[in-house]
């Protein structure tokens, strides 16, 4: 008799979790296979890398980036990226972390800013500029962004950045707003996160650089904005251009307060 | 030259877990360029793990291996402060090296 109520209760057990694991969902499928790549993300690779190339004297000056002033004054890299875009008054421009970097490329170590601006991703310096970017953000993980709003220019590139984000075009007719204006949307398995307003700790703004798992590149903030772009077939405002950190203060000051994970790991 | 691994031998009982991460582009001879040439296999053939200067681990690889590989594997015995070095080779004959002390 207690036998064959253990056998009952074991069947039972089995019920149970066979329908616990028919309850998962295909998101918490792709999360479990997240977590299992975090482990081993590469953008460890691109982060040692940049963290050395702070360092290198490099460019026609023969100079390093480390009197660099990326918001927090010339030298320090703790905190700065979550702080970023904002206002400089030296170039008297808002800019992004990958600009302000162009900045400094430019004034420190005498390399051509136009020119690097130029380059395709994944080439030349622009392999560099996403490996210091990659460190930089690595520098400020789990810090919360802290945006400023302060400066008249920065409040006009919030409303420059919300109405691109809005803007339709090319010739499928979609904004930024087409996908990512909605709770619970998806493509396919990917979930879309709502950035019209704070999509929480490590989503949106918060996650990038990211490393690709599909196709094994390291990409900053300024090549996923590149990638919207082409995903909508209208022309890149190109890189480091007031269109892409105009969107950049949009989505940062919405992440206001989210913790940023970045660099992360994406499909 | 190669970029460097990172190495992160952990103790946890009698054993280490060890990871590393590889730097390499690990291409497997199957792609076409964008002029329809195919882009010649290029990809880490022999991977090797020693502890203490003791070899632990040989294994072979084949172009199925993602790019920026990921290794991860135990080591009995092994405790904190001892030396762990990994070192690939390529089918070009390039080769790293990276030592890593368990902590």
């Amino acid at each position: 008799m207690k036998h064959s109520i253990s056998v009952l209760l074991a069947a039972g057990l089995m019920t149970l979790s066979l329908h616990s694991l028919a309850q998962k969902t295909a998101s918490q499928g792709i999360d479990e296979y997240r977590a299992m790549l975090q482990d081993g993300n590469p953008a460890d690779l691109f982060e040692a890398k940049g963290e050395a190339l702070w360092t290198q004297k490099r460019g026609p000056k023969n100079a390093s980036l480390e009197k660099c002033d990326l918001g927090k004054g010339p030298g320090v890299f703790k905190g700065v990226f979550v702080e970023l875009p904002k206002y400089f008054a030296d170039t008297g421009r808002v800019q992004d972390m990958e600009s302000r970097l162009l900045t400094c490329m430019e004034t420190l170590q005498g390399f051509n800013a136009a020119e690097i601006a130029k380059t395709a991703f994944g080439r030349g310096e622009q392999v560099n500029m996403t490996a210091l970017a990659t460190w930089l953000a690595a520098e400020s993980k789990g810090m919360k962004f802290n945006l400023s709003q302060a400066n008249q220019a920065e409040k006009t590139f919030y409303e420059v950045g919300k109405r691109l984000f809005f803007q339709r075009g090319g010739p499928h007719d979609f904004a930024c707003a087409s996908c990512h204006a909605e709770d619970g949307k998806r493509i396919r398995l990917q979930d879309l996160p709502n950035l019209t307003k704070n999509p929480g700790d490590g989503v949106g703004f918060a996650a990038w650089p990211a490393y690709r798992v599909s196709n094994g590149q390291m990409w900053g903030m300024q090549q996923r904005l590149n990638d919207c772009y082409r995903q909508q077939r209208f022309p890149y405002p190109g890189f480091a251009s007031d269109a892409t950190i105009a969107l950049g203060v949009y989505l940062g000051v919405n992440s206001q307060g989210s913790a940023s994970i970045a660099p992360a790991i994406k499909r | 030259m190669a970029d460097p691994m990172r190495i992160r031998a952990q103790a946890a009982g009698d054993k280490a877990t060890i990871r590393v991460l590889m730097s390499h582009e690990m291409e497997s001879g199957q792609r076409k360029d964008a002029a329809g040439k195919t882009v010649p296999a290029w990809f880490i053939q022999e991977v090797t793990a020693t502890h203490n200067g003791k070899p632990v681990l040989s294994a072979e690889w084949v172009p199925a291996v993602s790019k920026n590989p990921f290794l991860q594997f135990a080591v009995k015995g092994a405790k904190a402060g001892d030396k762990i070095a990994v070192t690939w080779k390529d089918n070009k004959g390039d080769t790293r090296t990276d030592e890593a002390t368990v902590s």
